[in-house]
């Protein structure tokens, strides 16, 4: 399946939609008044530097945090109005494959995938099993349910995730650095299998990431975050085409000179700038 | 706002720092506080919305907190009992009144010894095993993994292995009184030639009800301190393999340091 043109994918509905989002660490603010939104069916990649905030922005995005000012809405709903039963009935409708899988220890896989079934339906265990095991079949996982998550190798934990991550059939999927410490084969397999996620369910994808062959293979649009700031949101080509030099710097893995500032410098070896941090 | 921080006095930086110390402790105390009323809000009110407290998940812990537990209690109880019968009738023998060392030894067994005993023996095995968990699924974002799937962690980790701590922790303390009489039965009866019949009929003839409640009242209070300082711990741990260790080693102190100091005001709430 080719992927949608920016025309028709700014047609669709929007299923998240950040506006002016505000977040802080104490007292330091780490993400500037971000605005954004993802449509439906769209793969969004959220790219930036070391510190940029996208791992901040995932977790806003995934309602795991509070911010400190803006709106969310994440498939209509907008997260600051919903109560807590309102919440868990929205988490249900997304899905999350961690950077390291989260899968847990104590469980063997074929546990772990039907742990939201157990906990959010009444289906008995025979057709969890079947929805489980159909679940690997589209991680190429098949066979791998009574394995514990420390018998695996890193992409069969992160396929192993997915597959958690897809068992309730969710509207919206994060991934949180999918390629991460895995090899370029099967780096590029993890790949393959968002694309066929999208394609084959339909679901809104937003992935963070800070791999760039993996982020232009797999991107609709991409948000390209440096600082707390949005620098960019367009598609890959327009990206690379962008004459930003802050974009082509990240882009082109170039290292930029910070300015100097002398104050600042000596406020940094002299630890006072973190003074007022202490909690 | 530095140069400010500069002037400062290192009288004044002492004050700031117990005030930031107690900020930080007052803080941990309220979350205590807020885990106790989460595990007991999603115990009674989980079924309403959804996510009920599962009975597997409970009875899971309390054969972990509990049943496993029963081997070491048992060798310890007997040990403390037979201990305290040693230690009474040497001092009971200074008066030559060592016939009524049976009445020492069961106000203390059951009042004292069995819930304080029991209380450190959970902790150290089970709340340092709660604190390493819950650490470990913290530093492997899988308490995230739990919040993302709609699945909330205080009812899913907390609530069972708190409850189940509030259960069995009291059965312990009783199995532990009887074993801890039973020791010192053994004991007396060997030393002072009395029989075992003889001396449960004198400890059956001075202990009350009120008494065995008493230790059973504490341990009630031993378990939940076990319980939300493990969580906490846990909940808070920070780095990786050595941020475990360090939060379980704390877990384990404050929980015994809270028991010993909870079980000194009971007592002094309670019996004067």
């Amino acid at each position: 399946m080719t992927k949608p043109t920016e025309t028709e994918l700014l047609a669709r509905p929007k299923v998240i939609e950040v506006e002016d989002l505000v977040t802080h660490y104490g007292e330091r603010m780490i993400l500037k008044g971000i605005s954004m939104d993802v449509r439906e069916g769209e793969i969004m990649v959220i790219m930036g530097g070391s510190g940029s905030g996208k791992s901040t922005l995932l977790r806003h995005l995934m309602s795991l945090e509070h911010a400190t000012s803006g709106t969310m809405k994440l498939l209509g709903n907008n997260i600051a109005d919903l109560g807590l039963k309102d919440t868990y009935a929205l988490r249900k409708k997304i899905g999350v494959a961690f950077q390291g899988g989260a899968l847990f220890s104590s469980m063997t896989v074929g546990e772990n995938i039907k742990l939201p079934l157990r906990e959010h339906t009444d289906l008995d265990e025979f057709t969890m099993d079947i929805m489980a095991r159909m679940k690997l079949e589209v991680v190429d996982l098949a066979g791998f349910e009574d394995l514990t998550p420390s018998e695996l190798s890193g992409g069969m934990l992160k396929r192993a995730a997915v597959a958690r991550a897809i068992i309730m059939d969710p509207k919206l999927l994060f991934f949180d650095e999918p390629s991460a410490g895995l090899d370029p084969v099967v780096a590029a397999q993890l790949d393959e299998l968002i694309l066929r996620l999208r394609d084959a369910m339909g679901m809104s994808i937003v992935v963070v990431t800070h791999e760039l062959d993996s982020a232009f293979r797999i991107a609709d649009r991409i948000t390209m975050l440096d600082h707390g700031n949005i620098l960019m949101i367009d598609t890959p080509e327009k990206m690379k085409n962008s004459d930003n030099t802050r974009i082509q710097n990240l882009l082109n893995r170039r290292i930029e000179e910070e300015e100097l500032d002398p104050d600042a410098y000596l406020r940094r070896l002299t630890g006072e700038d973190r003074q007022h941090e202490r909690p | 706002m530095s140069e400010q921080e500069a002037e400062q006095s290192p009288v004044a930086k002492k004050i700031e720092n117990v005030g930031r110390t107690t900020m930080v402790g007052v803080s941990e105390i309220g979350y205590c506080a807020s885990l106790i009323w989460e595990s007991l809000y999603w115990a009674f009110m989980g079924k309403s919305m959804g996510q009920p407290v599962r009975l597997q998940s409970l009875f899971a812990q309390m054969m972990e907190t509990g049943i496993r537990a029963i081997p070491i209690v048992a060798m310890l109880g007997i040990t403390v009992g037979m201990m305290l019968a040693i230690q009474g009738i040497y001092t009971m023998r200074i008066f030559g009144a060592e016939s009524h060392v049976t009445i020492g030894i069961a106000f203390s067994v059951v009042r004292e010894f069995a819930p304080l005993i029991t209380g450190i023996l959970v902790a150290g095995r089970s709340g340092s095993a709660l604190a390493a968990r819950i650490g470990i699924m913290n530093i492997n974002q899988e308490v995230d993994a739990l919040s993302v799937m709609g699945i909330n962690p205080v009812r899913f980790l907390v609530a069972p292995a708190l409850l189940a701590m509030v259960i069995m922790v009291p059965c312990l303390t009783f199995f532990s009184d009887v074993i801890g009489l039973l020791g010192a039965g053994i004991y007396v009866s060997l030393d002072l030639g009395v029989s075992l019949a003889a001396y449960w009929d004198q400890v059956f003839e001075w202990l009350r009800v009120d008494d065995v409640m008493h230790g059973l009242g504490k341990s009630v209070l031993f378990a939940i301190l076990i319980a939300v300082i493990g969580v906490a711990n846990g909940a808070g741990v920070r780095g990786g393999a050595e941020g475990v260790g360090k939060v379980t080693t704390r877990a384990v102190v404050q929980s015994i340091s809270a028991i010993v100091l909870t079980d000194m005001l009971f007592a002094f709430m309670v019996t004067r």
